[in-house]
């Protein structure tokens, strides 16, 4: 048993871009017996949809060698549960040992019932996973600290923070195989709803690439729609502190930080937040911070990549009109 | 029906944590109750409210200083406690599998509470491994709840927005988001009355270590230490604005 699996998410129109620095990642730590650089074995992919010809080039293109589509039970495709005792059986019939998903929302209800399901180890919001050595490092006390983390057992999960890793192309030729799962039951969990709500089609935070959050700095909830007109531009997310939530400007759901989101973006763009402790253990793991505030002793400031000691209601619109018009 | 809450003492967030020994922090701090654990706490509180004949019984598996946090359930209007006292640190398969062995050693759950997430071991998956231990239904993040006869309807929430609905056969295990509810805080009658509510302490019989190996050891702690080296840009929000462009394009290559 030493293969190496990824769950590939999708969105609305084909494989997420997201997974492709996991793929990468498991890759190149994918299999206990190989020594360090690309593993030799192929990597399994497992998709819960039949893979048409540009899906199968672009997993190739990322050097996946085994496509598995694992075929649902009709109708309860939303079911994370049964989504996840079919995924369990798959991989189980490929003798997969390490399995490697997205920490994404779905990522978040699906491994967890997995790993649970199998009695096997589990570290969340892993930005490291290397299968060979069964270690992982993520952050814990509220992201005060890096955990390395040593998983034992005949299988374990890594569920990877988004853009914890560049990817890289290897291709590969792949074979695509069936593991129909159409018989998996529902137990005890039905799903009677799915509301996407206003922000189903806006980009994820747990995903994106950018965010631009707003804090009390904004001062009112019209002001969000400039965060929005530009975030739109550069495939943002948009998200808020907490003092933006209670205040009721935006839902809760667009809160960074310790009771938020925890994010790890390419680049964070924090205007008008002045970079508490709480709200820098959802946003610290970014990649680059930009901090725009009027005061130049912000605690934001002397953390941060770039700052500008100004208005964010001048320079974000400024920002979005040089990227219409050049 | 009996009502289980898991609850965690858990470090104060706004404490700082220094690392001893390059495992453990210093627990030379301020605990207090795992914040999610709050939530459900004042949850299965509200639901006893509309369904009398509950008991709501608050569940910690921590050393010995962790009853002042089944005080606080208690205060929050949890009935009892137990505390499976113990100094040692467990990973998530085993602390399920104790607290499996504690709820149904004690009764017989309708429904099993947790947090979504502890804020020190920010393991995400305690509820679900209960829930497989009890052979139940798990929703986690959630924040609406309704019961039924013999099920729970839930509202749990994925993110930006996205809600699923879920029908859960009873017993189910669900794990409390942030959305579900402001906790009440415990007034001060409220905790001179639960100084009285029973705590009972079990001790813990050695290595309750998993059959089959399968574990999580933390090997190394570090501090998150901050590296940024701020750099200025300066001029009229118009420079500011291409600065962040050129920016984004050229160092970040976010856009093209
Ligand atoms: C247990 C606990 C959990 C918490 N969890 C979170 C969490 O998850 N997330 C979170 O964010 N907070 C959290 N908090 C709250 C946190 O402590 C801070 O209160 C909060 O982050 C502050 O939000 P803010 O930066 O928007 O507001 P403030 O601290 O008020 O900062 C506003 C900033 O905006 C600047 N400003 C004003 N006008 C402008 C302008 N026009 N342009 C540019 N800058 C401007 C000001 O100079 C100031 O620096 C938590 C607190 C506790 C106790
Ligand atoms: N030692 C513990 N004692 C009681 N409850 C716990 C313990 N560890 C985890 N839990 C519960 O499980 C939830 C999720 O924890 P975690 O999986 O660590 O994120 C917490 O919010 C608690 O409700």
């Amino acid at each position: 048993m030493s293969n190496a699996a990824v769950i590939i998410e999708l969105d609305g129109t084909g494989i997420k871009e997201a997974n492709w620095g996991m793929v990468t990642m498991a890759r190149m730590g994918g299999t206990p017996s190989e020594g360090t650089g690309d593993s030799k074995a192929g990597l399994i992919a497992c998709i819960m949809t039949p893979v048409d010809d540009s899906m199968r080039s672009e997993l190739e293109s990322y050097g996946i060698s085994t496509i598995v589509e694992v075929v649902l039970p009709q109708g309860l495709e939303t079911n994370p549960d049964v989504s996840a005792r079919a995924l369990l059986s798959a991989v189980k019939a490929h003798q997969v040992s390490s399995v490697y998903g997205l920490s994404t929302a779905l990522g978040k209800d699906l491994l967890p019932r997995m790993a649970a399901l199998a009695g096997s180890p589990l570290v969340m919001d892993c930005f490291e996973a290397d299968a060979r050595t069964g270690m992982a490092r993520t952050s814990q006390y509220s992201g005060k600290t890096l955990a390395s983390i040593k998983m034992t057992g005949e299988r374990i999960f890594f569920g990877v923070k988004p853009n914890s890793r560049e990817p890289e192309k290897k291709p590969v030729s792949a074979e695509i195989l069936r593991f129909d799962a159409s018989d998996t039951a529902i137990q005890g969990l039905r799903v009677l709803d799915v509301q996407t709500g206003d922000q189903g089609k806006a980009v994820s935070l747990a995903e994106a690439e950018v965010i631009i959050a707003g804090g009390r700095g904004m001062k009112n909830a019209k002001n969000f729609d400039i965060l929005v007109q530009c975030a739109e531009k550069l495939k943002a997310a948009v998200g808020a502190s907490r003092v933006a939530v209670d205040s009721g400007w935006v839902p809760y759901a667009m809160q960074v930080g310790q009771t938020g989101e925890k994010v790890s973006p390419k680049v964070y763009i924090a205007c008008g937040i002045s970079g508490s402790i709480q709200h820098f253990a959802g946003m610290k793991m970014s990649g680059m911070v930009i901090a725009l505030n009027t005061d130049e002793n912000a605690a934001i400031m002397a953390n941060c990549d770039y700052y500008a000691v100004a208005d964010a209601l001048e320079v974000i619109p400024a920002v979005t009109r040089i990227l219409e018009n050049g | 029906m009996q009502i289980y809450v898991c609850v965690k003492h858990v470090p104060d967030s706004a404490a700082n944590i220094h690392v001893i020994d390059d495992i453990r922090i210093d627990p030379n701090l301020a605990f207090l109750l795992n914040p999610y654990d709050e939530h459900a706490v004042t949850e299965a509180v509200k639901i006893k409210e509309q369904h009398p004949e509950a008991e709501v019984i608050a569940v910690c598996l921590g050393p010995e200083d962790a009853e002042n946090t089944v005080r606080s359930a208690l205060a929050m209007g949890a009935d009892r406690g137990i505390l499976v006292q113990t100094d040692s640190i467990f990973d998530s398969i085993e602390t399920a599998r104790i607290l499996h062995q504690t709820i149904t050693d004690d009764g017989v759950p309708g429904m099993i509470w947790t947090g979504k997430e502890s804020i020190d071991a920010e393991g995400m998956q305690t509820m679900f491994r209960i829930g497989a231990l009890l052979d139940c239904p798990v929703a986690t993040n959630v924040v609406q709840v309704a019961l039924g006869d013999n099920k729970a309807v839930v509202d749990s929430e994925r993110v930006g927005g996205v809600v699923y609905t879920y029908e859960l056969d009873l017993p189910c295990v669900l794990g409390a988001g942030r959305g579900l509810n402001t906790p009440k805080y415990p007034t001060f009658p409220d905790v001179v009355k639960s100084k009285k509510k029973p705590v009972k302490t079990v001790s813990l019989d050695a290595g309750a270590s998993s059959p089959d190996g399968a574990s999580m050891k933390v090997v190394k702690l570090e501090p998150l230490i901050q590296t940024r080296t701020p750099k200025a840009m300066t001029g009229d929000p118009d420079t500011i604005a291409r600065e962040i462009v050129t920016i984004l394009l050229q160092e970040a290559k976010v856009i093209s």
